[in-house]
């Protein structure tokens, strides 16, 4: 790389890329602005927010485990197999990624409620009921969160060489041996960013999980419920919870820094 | 309201443009900030205002009361407040943000909501403490939960409650979808939804919510909410208030 200094783009394309770059930042500043700084570790360690604290990171984490269970199969059958309808298939798959998380909701309301499609057989022949429970927000953040991990493993089994799953299978592997040892370690590492993209879109799930799983503290009160309903009267719970959302968020990305977008 | 006045609305909200809601052909446009259990009442009484005065445009938001207090703290260029409760308008005036005295514009109070068929047979606010029913109240935050637990600590009720929805339209939803046994929500959300049944509170338990409107300090056009506020309380008003169940005083 000696001398061959990449040229600074022109002024009007620095000009809109910082304009941007106030349109995220600025935001931030606010809450930082608006923080109690004095008063957040008491803050945290109110009964609101160790609850909030408490339940979503169960949830997210059941949720990311989920997403992986499923999310992998997913990518490998989307990426791998031909078959019919495959864009259809994958639309629907990704389709909780542009979806109001609102409608998600309702939707899985529908479907796995007390008097949904699936929920009201299984409701009248065990008493299982998902709505209004710790499962029905790990179902509502997997809903939301599986599609960030199917596209991005998905995109990295395409952009594997095929070179090296054939020789796997020349050497007397079987398709479950080669992909275990082969294909998964090499795209490894976009499993992980996979995993912990899906976790931290869990992490923030919001309007779903208000619709399908409620709103209860110390049941189904994930920290973006608790600070939408605190914002309106206790406020530094809410900018103390946001604050953690913010960091881990912010963290995760910064991990991520290069992965996600090679991956693509 | 015809799609252009909307677009140019949605436009100006989001661009927040200075003076441009004021400009244009269509006459001046009040925005106003309703609660959500309004939220039917005012959109006929929209209606017919602009109907009886074809100079202005009336845009009403609704939400939970204390979350539309919240915006207009923060600058929403709200030009009129209703409220569910007189503590938020409280701290509207507290705030300097309320341009003249409110005044309470009509009453309302609550019953208990099961869904159609009352399917639990849930027969009154005992049953808000069986834990094996689906039990449904606002979030303390809003007016609907902070009147549903008076009404329930009133009762000498320990309530075992499923979800805090975040406001009363939420949690009629759930009740008329099934997903919930009963919930305590405002008489004209009962009126207003063929699918849930109300179940009425003896009176000795059940608290009356005043709704308070007022023109808000930051209107830009405080003529146009003015008389959007007068027409809610005329006859005129005071007629599509009853007929969405409310009582007005």
């Amino acid at each position: 790389m000696t001398g061959l200094r990449p040229d600074r783009p022109p002024g009007a394309v620095m000009a809109a890329a910082l304009l941007g770059l106030a349109l995220f930042a600025a935001p931030l500043v606010g809450l930082l602005a608006r923080t109690p700084w004095s008063r957040i570790g008491s803050v945290l360690t109110g009964p609101v927010a160790t609850d909030a604290l408490r339940i979503s990171l169960l949830t997210s984490l059941a949720a990311a485990a989920v997403a992986t269970a499923l999310g992998i199969p997913l990518a490998w059958v989307l990426a791998r197999w031909e078959f019919p309808g495959r864009s259809l298939v994958r639309g629907l798959v990704l389709l909780p990624m542009v979806l109001p998380p609102v409608v998600g909701g309702a939707a899985l309301l529908y479907a796995f409620g007390r008097r949904g499609l699936i929920g009201e057989p299984v409701y009248d022949a065990t008493g299982l009921l998902l709505p209004f429970s710790g499962w029905g927000v790990v179902v509502a953040n997997a809903f939301v969160a599986t599609p960030f991990l199917v596209v991005t493993v998905e995109a990295a089994l395409r952009n594997l060489d095929p070179r090296f799953e054939a020789a796997g299978s020349v050497l007397g592997g079987g398709r479950w041996r080669v992909f275990r040892r082969i294909t998964l370690p090499m795209i490894g590492p976009s499993v992980g960013a996979g995993v912990l993209l899906a976790w931290a879109r869990a992490l923030g799930e919001f309007g779903a999980t208000v619709t399908f799983a409620g709103n209860l503290q110390g049941r189904t009160q994930t920290m973006p419920l608790a600070v939408f309903v605190a914002l309106e009267q206790d406020r530094d719970t809410a900018i103390a919870l946001s604050l953690v959302l913010v960091a881990v968020s912010l963290a995760v990305l910064v991990v991520l820094r290069d992965r996600w977008w090679r991956s693509w | 309201m015809t799609p252009a006045p909307l677009l140019r609305f949605l436009v100006c909200t989001a661009l927040l443009l200075p003076g441009c809601a004021a400009g244009g052909t269509a006459g001046e446009h009040v925005l106003v900030f309703a609660a959500a259990s309004l939220t039917d009442a005012f959109a006929d009484l929209a209606e017919a205002f602009e109907a009886a005065d074809p100079g202005i445009e009336v845009t009403v938001s609704t939400g939970a009361s204390s979350a539309l207090r919240e915006q207009i703290l923060e600058g929403a260029p709200a030009d009129v407040y209703a409220s569910a409760n007189e503590a938020n308008m409280r701290l509207i005036v507290e705030a300097g943000e309320a341009a003249a005295a409110p005044v309470v514009f009509a009453r309302n109070d609550l019953v208990i909501a099961v869904p159609a068929g009352n399917p639990a047979g849930v027969t009154g606010l005992g049953d808000f403490a069986r834990a094996e029913l689906l039990i449904g109240l606002c979030a303390a935050q809003v007016p609907c939960g902070d009147f549903g637990r008076q009404v329930l600590a009133a009762a000498g009720i320990v309530p075992e409650p499923d979800t805090d929805e975040p406001n009363v339209r939420a949690l009629l939803t759930k009740i008329e979808d099934g997903e919930l046994d009963a919930g305590l929500v405002y008489r004209t959300d009962v009126a207003a939804s063929r699918r849930v049944e109300g179940i009425e509170i003896p009176n000795r338990f059940n608290v009356e919510a005043s709704y308070p409107i007022v023109v808000l300090a930051g209107s830009a056009r405080p003529e146009a909410a003015g008389a959007f506020v007068a027409f809610v309380r005329s006859e005129n008003g005071r007629a599509i208030l009853e007929a969405r169940g409310f009582t007005v005083p």
